[in-house]
């Protein structure tokens, strides 16, 4: 029987990034997906990135993902979102030409030392007593391994609709797992349904694109990965066209024909990626939504209406979409669908993405209740270092709230669940001024290199880059000017008496960079790449600061782990309701506790009071 | 969870004394003494017998169904006739069964804990089982009813509204949703604002009422100040003598003025002193008067004193039995003017207190403020448009959490302790 250290299921965004985290840690990796093109695909919109998403593609690419590589080398649109606001919610994004990111995604998977690709569809888990040990493929091959990292999206009892059809299906195209939904379902897990959908997709060679107004790219295009100096393909424009009200009235009596609206679906869906009945239902005084028309590749005709998912039968889209401006000749070449899909309730796994229950199983992606390539990807990366970690015999790998976006969202999944699919948002992260896309190997590189993901290429730039940011901290930081002299050089400055540094003029918003040059010459030798970084750590500095004692705070309160055998039932005082939802989430330290839905200051006290007794009890 | 019981009433001699039983099996631990427990929620009269079948007292006995009760627990209330030696039997004879003596602060916890009271009404309970006047009992019942914890309910749901607003254009930046949100931001955040800053402005009366006014008789020496405050408060507190610079210390004497708690100060007579220790003792007059909320002043029509009156202070001149003028005097001896001066008083204190908002504590106090400057900053940031929406956010998320330290949603375990600490057993 074949042997490897660690098995990832599955080669979609979760599968990929996890089997290279784990053949980066140097451990004998096995990628089993059911057909090698499937690796890297992007079952909806060609595009990676955007606000919140970006930011964890900057962190998984700190470690030396892959998922922003790829990104460059098929990007087709590069945008920065949000330009016009702070630094710390610019997210990067870009439009990928689909068959080039599917390609570098294989070549990057088949050229990795130590990755395995094997083609099968796994039906089933080797066990050894209560834990996972393997699996087996579909024609009766046993393959052994130390941990296993399942990350099938929404292959688990998919079933696709169209209208009032619907049939079983993981995506378009491609079957759903069955057999192992049934091993699975042995397991006793907690599963719940969800739901998504994606809107039909046009042949771009029948669009009117000159009767429609267009979003270029990017002048100056910002990439994903610390190591990409520029885009690799051609910069296209998107198409911008609207539905009007002719759209809206084909919809509206069509919907008892959605899939959706019919009743056929139970599952819940993403509230902020609604379908167009949706928008047309909730906001009915809206006579007109905007749609993007996406080229999907520089060779490929392919285009993706952004903004028009369905679940309406077939007849019914082509008649929609000849309603809209530029798309009267319009020709579907697939049509949009809804699929729904199980999910493990994400409250069932460890920080580590290890499930609770079932030693040796991680679980990564969207079968874990998100949405998305990115949260999909980043829960890869954790699950593949953490599952390598484990075949090596090392300790859990945490990512933390106050370091990364990957820790907000294993966070916010361990501890709180999920009641729609996941989505990150700059907003779900209260350190959100400090996570920042622009810092993310400032925060996370090093760790990377600590842990032995990060490659030599990698360790080598970021060590120059960091001297550079430290010299010209040093040098910003090194002398201080009084208000006359500052205002001497045209910066408007209270004359207050108080001396400042460069880098503390450099907080104002309205002071820029080359303001502060002229305080000081040797500024101007500064490269530009380290002056934009310096003056975006600037702008935060005295918010970071405060934000210190909160990091302290939470700090505090991460040393209180709780063990794991802490029996909720003993603490004295909880009531019925905290003492069921402590004992689902298993919080492993007082911080986690704490940010459990309905738990209270003096629940806290109680826990803590416990630990400190029990600790009493064995010193 | 343990079943706890203690003396809820104050230690010692007593009218009545009650005793609470609180936890799952607090009707089993009850009915042990006394028999069967009354159906409903009317009180019922039993004998409380011991372990040997003692007839320990006649008492009246309340049942209280949980979650309906104080603690959220099955509740049983013995009221004992207050004997000390009653109450002993009664507590060990409980002490023997299942239940176990409370913790201080232990009812209140679990009221806390069943989600009963927020940390606010937790003050408010304390200050009411400590308040001593009408005014601070009203208070305490306010805070208690949980008026507070409503409004900043109401003012956390208003920045949350505000935040996500903000957060919409972030987030959502690449989406349809362009409008501008500032607008309703800037009301949102100026709403909490303005009524944040007015309960702020309260709290210094508010805070008064809970913890007392101070009012300070100033005058030169022998001019009567002694005479009135003992006449004020009916009682000798004072040394009253003949002799000038008798009352060289402060000497403080608590009482209530129209409900409200009030210390009344004789200061030492104001005049060049003649030894060092004179002269200090009027140094620490001059100073607690000025620091008094409010002074009266008895003093010759026409004389001036090291302290002069400020708004709202009262100006009499003294012994009004000896004096021939029609100035407005008052005498401690006969009693002449005090009615007219302790409606005065009453006028004067009772306008101060009109003000008094919400908020009682200094704790509360900080917060806020914390907040005010937090919104400051944020509808600051708001008027410079998009390019600082996320500080503004930051801002607005901080103001946030100090409203809900009040309340006690985040971070309070320290507090807690405090809190819990400055319990006495049973309440
Ligand atoms: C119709 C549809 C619409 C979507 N719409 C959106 C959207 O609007 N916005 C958004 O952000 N995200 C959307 N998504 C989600 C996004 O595509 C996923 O979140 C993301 O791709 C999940 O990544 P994953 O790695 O978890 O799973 P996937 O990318 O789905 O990969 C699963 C992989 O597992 C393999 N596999 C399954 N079962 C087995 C087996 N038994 N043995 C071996 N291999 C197996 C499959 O072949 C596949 O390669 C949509 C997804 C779908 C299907």
């Amino acid at each position: 029987m074949k042997q490897f250290d660690v098995i990832v299921i599955g080669g979609g965004h979760a599968g990929s990034e996890a089997a290279h985290a784990a053949a980066r840690m140097g451990v004998n990796t096995a990628l089993v997906t059911m057909k090698l093109e499937g690796i890297g695909v992007m079952s909806c919109n060609p595009a990676i990135g955007g606000l919140g998403k970006g930011h964890l593609v900057r962190e998984i690419d700190a470690l030396d993902g892959v998922m922003g590589r790829v990104a460059d080398a098929a990007g087709i649109q590069f945008r920065l979102l949000n330009r016009r606001k702070g630094p710390a919610v610019q997210g990067p994004r870009t439009q990928a030409d689909r068959q080039v990111y599917q390609r570098e995604m294989q070549s990057i998977m088949e050229n990795t030392p130590r990755l395995s690709i094997i083609v099968g569809e796994v039906t089933d888990f080797l066990m050894q007593g209560d834990r996972v040990a393997g699996v087996v493929l579909g024609d009766g091959t046993e393959i052994a391994a130390k941990s296993v990292i399942l990350t099938t999206g929404t292959f688990l009892r998919g079933v696709i609709h169209i209208g009032d059809t619907s049939y079983s299906g993981g995506r378009m195209g491609d079957k759903a797992s069955s057999k192992l939904a049934e091993r699975i379902d042995s397991f006793g897990l907690p599963l719940g349904r969800l739901k998504t959908g994606t809107p039909p997709r046009l042949d771009g060679r029948t669009i009117a694109w000159d009767q429609l107004s267009v979003q270029e790219a990017d002048d100056e295009p910002v990439l994903f990965s610390f190591m990409s100096k520029a885009p690799a393909l051609r910069q296209v424009a998107c198409g911008i066209t609207h539905t009007n009200a002719k759209t809206h009235d084909i919809i509206r009596e069509n919907l008892e024909r959605s899939a959706m609206y019919g009743g056929h679906i139970d599952g819940v869906g993403p509230r902020y990626c609604p379908s167009i009945e949706d928008k047309i239902v909730r906001f009915a005084d809206k006579d007109s939504h905007q749609i993007f028309l996406e080229p999907e590749g520089l060779e490929d005709h392919t285009v993706y209406p952004n903004g028009i998912s369905t679940s309406l039968p077939q007849d019914v889209q082509e008649d929609y979409v000849h309603s809209i401006a530029g798309l009267e000749q319009a020709k579907i070449i697939q049509p949009g669908y809804a699929i729904e899909y199980d999910y493990v309730d994400p409250r069932a796994l460890n920080a580590d993405l290890s499930l609770c229950d079932i030693p040796g199983l991680y679980l990564a992606g969207q079968i874990n209740g998100t949405t998305g390539y990115e949260e999909a990807a980043a829960q890869g990366l954790v699950s593949g270092l953490n599952a390598a970690r484990m075949a090596q015999g090392g300790d859990v790998v945490h990512f933390r709230r106050n370091t990364s976006y990957i820790g907000v969202m294993i966070d916010d999944l361990t501890t709180r669940g999920v009641t729609e699919p996941y989505r990150m948002f700059t907003s779900r992260a209260e350190f959100r001024l400090s996570l920042r896309a622009d810092n993310a190997d400032q925060r996370l590189t090093e760790f990377g290199v600590d842990l032995g993901c990060v490659g030599n290429a990698r360790r080598m730039s970021y060590q120059t880059k960091k001297e550079k940011l430290e010299n010209g901290r040093a040098l910003l930081s090194g002398s201080s000017y009084t208000p006359k002299e500052i205002a001497a050089t045209g910066i408007r400055i209270n004359q207050d008496g108080t001396r400042r540094t460069a880098f503390q003029l450099l907080a104002f918003p309205d002071v820029v960079f080359n303001d502060v040059k002229r305080l000081d010459a040797a500024l101007e030798e500064m490269e530009p790449e380290i002056q934009e970084q310096l003056s975006r750590d600037a702008l935060y500095a005295n918010y970071i600061q405060r934000q210190q004692q909160d990091v302290e705070k939470l700090r505090k309160d991460e040393k209180h782990a709780i063990p794991s055998d802490f029996s909720y039932a003993d603490v004295t005082g909880l009531s019925a309701e905290l003492t069921g939802k402590l004992e689902k989430v298993r919080p492993s330290d007082l911080a986690q506790a704490g940010r459990i839905d309905g738990m209270t200051p003096a629940g806290l006290a109680l826990i803590l009071g416990r630990i400190r007794f029990l600790e009493k009890k064995t010193a | 969870m343990d079943t706890i019981f203690a003396l809820a009433t104050a230690q010692g001699r007593a009218g009545v004394a009650v005793i609470r039983i609180s936890g799952s099996e607090a009707f089993e631990v009850a009915q042990v003494l006394c028999g069967a427990l009354p159906g409903g929620r009317a009180p019922a009269l039993r004998h409380l017998r011991s372990a040997g079948g003692v007839v320990l007292d006649h008492a009246l006995i309340l049942k209280f169904d949980g979650p309906a009760s104080f603690t959220g627990e099955d509740t049983v209330e013995f009221h004992l006739h207050g004997s000390v030696a009653v109450v002993a039997a009664v507590l060990q004879t409980l002490g023997a069964g299942t239940a176990r003596m409370a913790e201080p602060g232990e009812f209140t916890r679990r009221a806390l804990e069943n989600n009963k009271m927020d940390l606010a009404q937790v003050e408010g309970l304390a200050d009411l089982i400590e308040a001593e006047t009408e005014a601070q009992r009203q208070q305490a019942l306010r805070g208690m009813s949980g008026d507070l914890s409503n409004r900043i309910e109401e003012w956390r749901s208003k920045l949350i509204r505000a935040a996500a607003l903000i957060e919409a254009t972030i987030d959502f930046a690449d989406e349809d949703v362009p409008v501008d949100v500032t607008p309703e931001v800037r009301d949102l955040l100026g709403q909490v604002r303005r009524d944040v800053a007015e309960q702020l402005k309260g709290f210094s009366a508010a805070e008064r009422i809970r913890t007392g006014f101070e009012v300070a008789i100033v005058g030169p020496p022998n001019a009567g100040k002694s005479t009135l405050l003992n006449a004020l408060a009916r009682r000798e507190a004072a040394i009253t003598s003949q002799i000038a610079g008798t009352t060289r210390d402060v000497i403080e004497v608590r009482m209530d003025i129209a409900g409200l708690p009030v210390t009344l100060l004789d200061t030492a007579g104001l005049r060049d002193g003649q030894d060092e220790i004179e002269a200090q003792g009027i140094e620490r007059a001059i100073a607690r008067a000025r620091d008094a909320d409010l002074r009266i002043f008895l003093q010759e029509p026409g004389t001036s004193l090291p302290i002069s009156p400020l708004d709202g202070d009262i100006i009499l001149a003294p012994k009004a039995d000896e004096r021939s003028d029609d100035a407005a005097a008052v005498s401690g001896k006969t009693g002449q003017g005090i009615a007219k001066l302790v409606s005065d008083l009453e006028m004067q204190l009772l306008q101060r207190t009109a003000a008094a908002g919400l908020i009682t504590h200094e704790r509360h106090r900080q917060a806020m403020s914390q907040s005010l400057s937090n919104l400051d900053a944020a509808m600051d940031r708001v008027e410079s448009g998009p390019a600082l929406y996320d500080i503004a956010a930051e801002e607005i998320r901080t103001a946030v959490r100090s409203l809900e330290v009040v309340v006690g949603r985040v971070d309070v375990e320290n507090l807690l302790d405090e809190i819990f600490a400055s319990f006495c057993l049973g309440k």
